[in-house]
């Protein structure tokens, strides 16, 4: 069995103002999975989901099934043909004073040109209207490896000052 | 030290680089496999993580089973969506914990993760937890498992497999990753 030190930070975006799109590009193909944690937001109003799409790819080809707990509520939705991945399903980015929500998204072997590429994301936030936590599984269907990710909220909105944004690299064996 | 222990349970904190380290990886050729399996497993470790995709034809189960106990000494549970409801399960006494999702459309492949911690330490069962899904543009399941292995023994090897008994197709892939404590 051979071993290897990976887990490795690739780049990190912490917005110094208001901005609406963060965007990772010529990301390295070293690696097997990405790891994409946020931390943020939103600045313009409370209450809007977070889009994460692939290689500047807005059409409808992302699905997407998540289950989540807003107490006192559980319940589990699906998204078919849409053009985008959510960053936080449930209306997650708050705009709440120091309370930012967090997301931990999987992106698995984002690096192959064989399958398509599925997402696994947990989400929690604990302020806002829909304060909860939720887990989301998504699927791109394109076989193409992913050089670039792009974050933007939804509605027109932005990520607020301070959110944080950090992309890791892991390599198998 | 809190780095590493959060970061392992995946939770928004990584380990630093040094103490996450790739082990192995299986992934499945041509015609298929019954059971991905990580033999031989280093010692060297505090926590053991298994990141990895697959697809099957119809069921979407993956269960898992240590040291080749093929005995009725898990205990498995879920928490699932499946786009419609939440729902949760279980069950004493089985076979095998439960370990992820796969997903069945065509050239989809489901998403796993799974925690293996305190893998080598004799003096406690064994625990895992996975948060899994796949999806199929129109169905499937993101899930939350965790299972218990009522043994003392250190764990030397991973079986994983779909529990109806499905193949886990071409391209479908696992890895082995150890993380260190101090």
């Amino acid at each position: 069995m051979a071993a290897g030190s990976t887990y490795t930070p690739i780049a990190t975006s912490t917005l110094g103002s208001a901005q609406a799109t963060v965007t990772f590009t010529s990301i390295s193909q070293s690696y097997t999975d990405l790891v994409l944690m946020c931390a943020g937001q939103n600045a313009t109003g409370d209450g809007q989901q977070g889009n994460l799409t692939f290689n500047g790819d807005t059409g409808t080809n992302y699905s997407l099934t998540q289950v989540s707990g807003s107490p006192p509520y559980t319940y589990s939705a699906r998204t078919t043909n849409g053009n985008a991945l959510y960053l936080g399903y449930n209306q997650a980015w708050s705009t709440v004073a120091n309370s930012p929500g967090i997301y931990y998204v999987n992106i698995m072997n984002y690096s192959n040109t064989t399958t398509y590429k599925t997402v696994l994301e947990r989400a929690g936030y604990a302020s806002g209207t829909y304060a909860g936590t939720e887990a989301i599984v998504g699927l791109w269907r394109n076989t193409n490896a992913i050089t670039s990710i792009s974050i933007v909220v939804n509605a027109s909105g932005t990520f607020a000052a301070g959110s944080t944004f950090t992309l890791y690299g892991i390599a198998a064996a | 030290m809190l780095n590493i222990i959060v970061g392992s349970l995946s939770v928004g904190v990584t380990p630093s680089n040094s103490s996450y380290e790739s082990i192995a990886t299986v992934t499945v050729g041509s015609g298929g496999s019954s059971t991905i399996t990580f033999s031989s497993i280093p010692s060297t470790y505090t926590h053991l993580q298994i990141r990895g995709i697959a697809r099957t034809a119809t069921n979407v189960s993956l269960g898992l089973r240590f040291n080749s106990d093929t005995a009725s000494n898990y205990s498995r549970h879920y928490l699932n969506g499946n786009g419609t409801s939440a729902g949760a399960g279980g069950g004493a006494n089985s076979t095998s914990a439960y370990a992820g999702t796969t997903a069945t459309a065509t050239s989809a492949f489901g998403a796993n993760v799974i925690d293996v911690l305190d893998y080598k330490d004799t003096n406690k069962y064994k625990t895992i937890r996975a948060l899994s899904g796949g999806d199929n543009n129109g169905s499937g399941f993101v899930q939350f498992m965790s299972g218990s292995w009522r043994n003392t023994n250190a764990v030397s090897s991973i079986d994983i497999f779909q529990v109806d008994g499905d193949t886990i197709t071409q391209y479908s892939s696992f890895a082995l990753y150890g993380i260190k404590g101090v």
